[in-house]
């Protein structure tokens, strides 16, 4: 019990001011009396609570925070249900009756101090405790003094993880006890290290424990630690300073080297997205040479498809929701690649080997498909969610990958290589393949050349639906998403050679890894303008890409 | 050969419809002037097309809103007041024609546009030449005055200092460390300009702000990310100011919740998003994210929960939100029908007179008042960004801030000074004591 008590002493760090240190000081006073006298611990225990309660009723965040230290100090059982509801803003209040309460998920109200249902109707001027980032912080490092016990290990990683973060110096106590108790080597690491950094920061431990804790930190070896390390107090000592800064400079290798790893992880994640949208204009302008100037709103049709995919499923059956991209993947190429035959059947037909026309036709038609959308779904972005598997990240060495990008780049080899098969495998890709190189006689073996050409519109035109699917994952879903594609796409399909899917594929991805690299260096702006200077330089060279065409087919 | 006669078929009946194109519009025009002698025409200036559309449309709508109200109470000086709406397209130069279209064609009174600040330096010499009035809605750089102009959006010392102050005051976490992130234009590039030389003043180290652009509508923001995280790894709090604007801001907030950069940790402070913005996404990783503006919904009047219920009502859609540029129109439009009242005539060179000195309520439980450099008073609040999308108040300033149009920590500006009263100057050098800029 007094360990507990011992180890909710309020962080000084937080700075409520004295009255609240004092009060709680007070508070762990008679909380230790009460227990050495082994008197009845509960009614200590409401008194403490509901006087630190009171705090919460002021509407002001100073109080707020001396009240969450209170109710710390308190060693209550409640204690971590009432910060728990304050974090989630399910803790309300009545300024009137200076009563406080926590709601529950459905709505119901219970006292906050007893944990008993309210008899009778709410108060008229309910409303809840109002926190800032500062008391989220304060909360969070609460809880972490609180649940280092906790039962869940999850729970105790994320209380090791906190107190890791507030170097709050009573935790120091229950520290020990979780470390040497604790079973799962994970949650062990998370404690030593968060127990490091209570030390470092603490005035009264010794040089030993110190540099031993500079060790532990050194080992975590991650940003944060190279936080800790850099602000380590102004009285630190020499030995310490210099092991410390030793520290400092093995972690700043460390994170060069895993920077270098990360960039080049970044590198392919956005080649993996311009491949995504260039694949489609491989098709329509490498292998069908139309200046296709709307591929990119076929792009912005399949993200609408996957709003509206998703919106349907929000009303109808939002159990669905994590499928719905698996949903909107054949719809929005279904969708986009109808829309792209007529465009090729009522526009573009009649445009072949007219370059300069097809050019202008289809800017036209992209501010029409733009315009069109904005007058149905609005001009304001529209909400498409990302399904859970595809939400949050995870640490893969010192970089951390997030799952959207992850599956993007997935995805984008998926596609590539159903493409692949589709021209290699099938006799569409035979005639289209055949078509392509030599009309006339692709016609007079008795194809409709016709009839290819509009599938392979289509079909360029779909795949870029279904890349409007993904990116929706990452980007606005708005009238505009597809202007921001069309010219890395154009930029992509030249670099790599036109008609040449294996140019597409390594164009993108060296595009996309030079542009990473030199993000860091020259910004996100210069960046971009230094790659479009290097693609001309290179054009010069070579006008007809990395991996040109050659025999006769060029010519035809 | 179908070709020809498929055009051929259609070229005659093509002139048909031309021709009954032509006599409708000539048949307009000429109806027109006649109508044009018992209404007061309101200009509005917004793009409805192409990039700017996500912001500007709702500014058309909310100033017809206002327009209807105004005629349901009667009009301005016994007329009725009529809208004309042109959309100038997202596109800089187009803004300049149909402000002189307005202005000389229509003939309208006043004229309520533009959002971004290029498209408002393209109107000015407009204004200008045919002697009209702007009412400019929107939060902007500062460094201007203009006899025509009349700026109802926050400048930089009623948004971004008030901000800066705030994340270095306890309260905010008492930041040492600054990341200054912007889109690539002329507002972030100004306003962090004038960030920079106050956070030096204040005793801020070069090592310790950063400073980052991007180009419009930036989608892959994985690197820019990392590196706002790097650079809060020095063991100081740290803090991103962002300058982002528009599009651009859905995917630095998705990749801020994906890397999982907390509020608690590294909080940003917004001043272009909104709950206009923040409408098309999934706001809870971005819990405690803050912005900084003049008004947000959540506020409590009741002047706000009558704006907000005429808004749904007019929209038909109760899901629409209101952010600070629709309050910037509704004080801006309210000033304009007062002044108009006070001087009993539309003719502009007696309303811009007229107006320094007018007083019309906003709507979080003030009373804004036009000023001699053509700014307004404001309150400044500052919000963090709550599960729902909306924004809680977490401190706001003691009164209203009067707009200050010239900076005094830029070396050029700090001498000047914009009174269209008593000095008839909008950039008046306090040392040379002449009219017309630094030295």
């Amino acid at each position: 019990m007094s360990a507990r008590g011992d180890g909710a002493v309020p962080p000084p760090r937080i700075g409520a001011g004295n009255l609240a240190m004092r009060y709680s000081r007070a508070c762990l006073v008679a909380l230790l009396l009460a227990a050495s006298f082994a008197l009845g611990c509960t009614s200590a225990y409401a008194a403490g609570l509901d006087e630190a309660l009171a705090h919460f009723t002021a509407d002001d965040f100073s109080e707020t925070s001396a009240g969450i230290s209170a109710v710390a100090a308190s060693g209550d059982p409640r204690a971590e249900t009432i910060i728990r509801a304050l974090q989630d803003g399910r803790l309300m209040y009545s300024a009137e009756s200076k009563a406080v309460y926590i709601k529950d998920e459905s709505g119901k109200l219970t006292n906050a101090a007893s944990g008993e249902p309210i008899p009778g109707d709410a108060p008229a001027d309910l409303d809840n405790v109002r926190i800032n980032n500062r008391l989220r912080g304060a909360i969070e490092a609460a809880l972490g003094g609180m649940t280092l016990l906790a039962s869940d290990p999850a729970r105790r990683f994320e209380a090791a993880q906190a107190v890791f973060k507030s170097r709050d110096a009573s935790a120091l106590p229950t520290l020990e006890t979780a470390l040497a108790k604790e079973q799962d080597p994970q949650v062990k690491q998370a404690l030593a290290e968060a127990r490091a950094a209570v030390i470092l920061s603490d005035d009264k431990a010794s040089d030993d424990d110190k540099i031993a804790a500079v060790d532990i930190v050194r080992q975590r070896g991650d940003q944060e630690a190279l936080g800790l390390l850099s602000s380590l107090p102004a009285n630190t000592s020499a030995p310490v300073a210099k092991a410390a800064a030793a520290a400092i400079g093995a972690i700043k290798n460390r994170l060069a080297l895993w920077e270098a790893v990360q960039n080049a992880w970044y590198g392919i994640s956005l080649g993996s997205v311009l491949l995504l949208a260039a694949i489609g204009l491989a098709i329509t302008f490498g292998v069908m040479g139309v200046i296709n100037m709307a591929h990119g709103e076929m792009v912005m049709l399949g993200a609408y498809v996957t709003f509206v995919v998703q919106d349907a499923i929000r009303t109808r059956n939002p159990g669905l929701f994590d499928y719905s991209l698996a949903i909107a993947l054949p719809l929005s190429f279904l969708v986009a690649g109808c829309v792209g035959i007529l465009i090729e059947r009522f526009i573009i037909r009649f445009l072949y080997g007219r370059p300069l026309e097809t050019l202008l036709a289809t800017w036209g038609l992209s501010l029409i498909l733009q315009q069109a959308v904005r007058t149905g779904f609005g001009p304001n972005n529209r909400e498409v969610g990302n399904p859970s598997w595809m939400s949050g990240a995870f640490d893969a060495g010192g970089i951390t990958i997030t799952y959207n990008r992850l599956w993007i780049i997935c995805f984008a080899l998926a596609v590539f290589i159903a493409l692949l098969a589709l021209l290699r495998f099938t006799r569409f890709g035979l005639e289209m393949r055949a078509v392509t190189q030599n009309r006339p006689m692709a016609a007079s073996m008795g194809i409709r050349t016709g009839r290819i050409d509009a599938l392979t519109f289509g079909l360029g035109s779909g795949i870029a639906g279904m890349a409007g699917v993904a990116l929706s994952q990452i980007d606005n879903v708005s009238p505009n998403l597809g202007q921001g594609y069309i010219i890395d796409s154009f930029m992509v399909v030249v670099f790599g050679g036109v008609g040449n899917l294996w140019g597409t594929f390594v164009g993108s991805f060296v595009l996309g890894i030079a542009n990473k690299f030199l993000e860091p260096y020259a910004g996100a702006v210069l960046g971009k303008i230094a790659i479009l200077v290097l693609i001309i330089l290179f054009i010069q060279k070579r006008p007809r890409g990395m991996f040109a065409l050659k025999g006769r087919a060029v010519e035809a | 050969m179908l070709k020809t006669t498929h055009a051929a078929a259609q070229r005659p009946r093509a002139g048909r419809w031309l021709a009954a194109a032509a006599g409708l519009a000539l048949g307009l025009s000429a109806a027109l002037p006649a109508r044009a002698q018992d209404t007061i025409k309101v200009g509005i200036l917004h793009s409805l097309s192409g990039t700017m559309a996500i912001s500007e449309t709702t500014l058309k709508d909310v100033m017809l809103m206002l327009i209807e109200e105004q005629n349901k109470k009667g009009g301005v000086l016994g007329k009725k007041l009529e809208a004309v709406v042109v959309d100038p397209a997202s596109n800089w130069p187009l803004f300049a024609e149909k402000a002189r279209e307005l202005i000389s064609k229509d003939k309208v009174a006043v004229v309520f546009g533009c959002w971004t600040s290029v498209s408002r330096k393209s109107v000015l010499p407009v204004f200008k030449e045919l002697d009209s009035i702007l009412f400019y809605p929107v939060q902007y750089e500062g460094e201007e005055s203009e006899r025509n102009v009349f700026y109802t959006g926050a400048a930089p010392n009623q948004q971004a200092i008030p901000a800066v102050d705030y994340l270095m005051s306890a309260d905010g976490g008492s930041v040492k460390r600054w990341v200054l992130e912007g889109t690539d234009y002329v507002y972030p590039r100004t306003t962090n300009k004038i960030l920079e030389a106050y956070l030096k003043q204040k005793g801020v180290k070069d090592e310790d702000i950063m400073i980052n652009y991007t180009p419009f509508g930036f989608a892959d923001w994985q690197t820019e990310v990392s590196k706002i995280k790097a650079f809060g790894a020095a063991g100081k709090k740290t803090a991103v100011v962002s300058t982002i604007n528009g599009d651009a801001n859905v995917p630095f907030y998705k990749e801020l919740g994906n890397q999982g950069l907390k509020a608690t940790d590294v909080p940003v402070v917004a001043f272009s998003v909104g709950e206009e913005e923040l409408a098309g996404l999934d706001t809870k990783p971005l819990l405690g994210h803050l912005a900084a503006w003049n008004y947000f919904e959540s506020i409590k009047d009741t002047k706000n929960a009558t704006f907000i219920k005429d808004w749904h009502e007019f929209i038909k859609n109760p899901k629409r939100t209101t952010n600070d540029p629709m309050e910037a129109h509704y004080i801006g439009f309210n000033m304009w029908v007062k002044a108009v009242e006070k001087v009993n005539s539309t003719d502009p060179d007696k309303v811009i007179d007229a107006l320094p000195g007018i007083e019309a309520p906003n709507l979080t439980g003030g009373v804004s008042k036009m000023l001699p450099n053509h700014h307004i008073t404001k309150p400044v609040f500052i919000g963090e960004i709550r599960p729902d999308g909306q924004f809680d108040v977490v401190w706001k300033t003691k009164g209203l801030v009067p707009g200050a149009a010239w900076s005094p920590y830029l070396e050029g500006s700090k001498d000047l000074e914009a009174d269209w009263v008593t000095l008839k100057c909008g950039n008046f050098n306090k040392v040379t004591q002449k009219c017309g800029g630094a030295g």
